[in-house]
């Protein structure tokens, strides 16, 4: 029974794998396409100055997206999780809705806001506080901002069943022990929390790493990131052979962080079951 | 008081991050009733732009181009998807990790990455893109979606019940048929909606994997807001916006049954 769906999966997901991992290793031909000559080239462009700071502002706007989501992530979680039940289920499905929509659609509505003759600008303008229109799209500011809004409730979701977990008596107990509001934090609820923060940070830092459509859509021609010029590699400069250099870094990267991730979910099974 | 205290700072905040949440496509879906070209100032309430929606044949292909590749993509999936995570179910020893792994590689793998490798795949097999490509993308990353929903499912079912059913004399086929299946039929149908779901919004695989004259309905958003913005799009993120909130509504009340 298992069969059709694992050859499936191995014919259109393993197998594509397999054909970026030889062709990263191939020449580029001279209209585009790929010459099968071994050479490890296409690697040793990725060390040119213009890619390699593509590749670190993507880890940085990745990294800074997650510390964002995290900040505002956790007060939003701590709140839901101390809500009666039936308010909880409520905000969940709140915090659902944004995560199911069209993220297209979630993109558009930060041009619609935040271009020139935008939204904010109008208003602004309007009330007298700017006398010209701001620059406010196409930055990196704009695409920060952009991967918040879009994985916000990748962040909160498992913050909130982590601290749903917590024994309210723990909490008591700290209060009791004059603990003040940020030892409560750092002694009591990161500890406690710790694989739902892990979770959380991980599931925002793979898709703002692999981002295409908001810096496509936000950001200007500074603010390209990995998945933008694999993109362009690919459909644009047709350099298959580094185009594939490029995601087979990135999927090291992503594949990094989920090993981590499951290194450090493992210990939660042995303390629930030693409690 | 203290509590108290801290009861305030994390409402106001909780508050706040809602609200940017929201904010955005609210102001979005008001504007789309904005009789006026110049979509950020506000002109009186009307119903042009849906107006203007219905009457873009470029869209409404793209609209039917996406729900064809919905209703084939998922059907694939839940074809495939059923029988392996019963499979999965079923499976013992040191093989598992393994097979489960290469199920869930579509989930861990980026989008782009995903993308670009069909596209290679393709074009390296002599596959003409077309809209049976984006299909066959958009059944290889909604195959785990399925496998894994219906999984947790057959994961809580009392293993007795079909036991009882096989020392009754059914068959394996009569056991699915009248126990088994039953029992699964709100998890694989709110796997398949949610499937659908993810298929209609898909824009990177599709991007990469679509051929002249498969256009789907998020390519052709996306090209309306590179040629430049028409309140237009407004109407039609506002109709989207509705669309998944119902979509993921009838999931998530089909899964809890």
């Amino acid at each position: 029974m298992l069969a059709p769906g694992l050859l499936w999966t191995a014919l259109f997901c393993l197998l594509p794998i397999l054909v970026v991992l030889a062709v990263s290793f191939a020449t580029r031909g001279t209209y585009g396409g790929v010459l099968w000559e071994f050479s490890l080239e296409n690697y040793r462009d990725l060390l040119h100055p213009l890619y390699g700071r593509i590749l670190g502002q993507s880890v940085l706007l990745a990294a800074m997206t997650t510390g964002l989501c995290l900040v505002m992530g956790f007060p939003l979680a701590y709140y839901i999780a101390r809500l009666p039940p039936r308010r909880q289920a409520l905000w969940l499905v709140l915090i659902m809705i944004p995560f199911w929509t069209n993220f297209l659609v979630r993109t558009y509505a930060w041009i619609f806001i935040l271009r020139t003759e935008g939204l904010l600008n109008t208003l602004l303008l309007q009330l007298h506080l700017i006398q010209a229109p701001l620059d406010l799209l196409y930055s990196n500011e704009a695409v920060l901002l952009g991967l918040v809004y879009g994985y916000l409730p990748f962040m909160v979701l498992p913050l909130y069943a982590a601290i749903e977990r917590i024994d309210p008596a723990l909490i008591e107990a700290a209060w009791d022990l004059y603990a003040d509001r940020w030892s409560l934090f750092r002694l009591v609820l990161v500890p406690l929390t710790k694989p739902g923060i892990i979770a959380g940070c991980v599931l925002v830092f793979i898709p703002s790493l692999g981002a295409f459509l908001t810096p496509d859509l936000l950001g200007g021609a500074r603010s390209m990131m990995v998945g933008n010029l694999i993109q362009h590699e690919y459909l644009v400069a047709r350099d298959w052979p580094l185009g594939s250099a490029l995601s087979l870094v990135m999927m090291l990267i992503v594949t990094g962080s989920i090993v981590w991730y499951l290194r450090a979910q493992a210990p939660r099974d042995g303390e629930r079951g030693a409690g | 008081m203290k509590m108290n205290g801290a009861g305030v700072w994390l409402r106001g905040i909780s508050g706040a991050v809602m609200a940017f949440l929201y904010l955005p496509i609210l102001v979005l879906t008001v504007f789309s009733f904005n009789d006026s070209r110049l979509s950020a100032v506000w002109q009186g309430f009307s119903w042009h732009w849906y107006g203007v929606l219905w009457h873009d044949a470029a869209l409404l292909a793209a609209a039917a181009n996406s729900l064809l590749v919905g209703v084939l993509s998922t059907s694939l999936v839940v074809l495939l998807g059923l029988p392996a995570a019963m499979g999965l179910e079923r499976l013992r020893g040191k093989g598992v990790r393994v097979v489960e792994t290469i199920f869930l590689l579509p989930l861990i793998l980026p989008e782009v990455m995903m993308g670009v490798a069909l596209l290679l795949f393709f074009v390296m097999v002599r596959w003409p893109l077309s809209l049976a490509t984006v299909v066959i993308g958009h059944a290889a990353f909604n195959l785990p979606v399925v496998v894994v929903l219906v999984r947790a499912r057959l994961q809580k079912l009392d293993p007795r019940l079909e036991e009882a059913a096989r020392d009754l004399g059914a068959s394996a086929w009569e056991t699915f048929y009248r126990i088994t299946w039953p029992l699964i039929r709100p998890a694989v149908l709110g796997a398949a909606l949610l499937a659908f779901t993810i298929s209609l919004d898909d824009f990177i695989v599709t991007f990469f994997v679509a051929g002249p004259g498969s256009t789907t309905l998020p390519l052709r958003v996306y090209s309306m807001i590179k040629s430049g913005l028409s309140p237009e799009i407004n109407a039609l993120s506002s109709l989207l916006v509705l669309l998944s909130m119902g979509l993921v509504g009838l999931s998530l009340v089909l899964q809890r049954r």
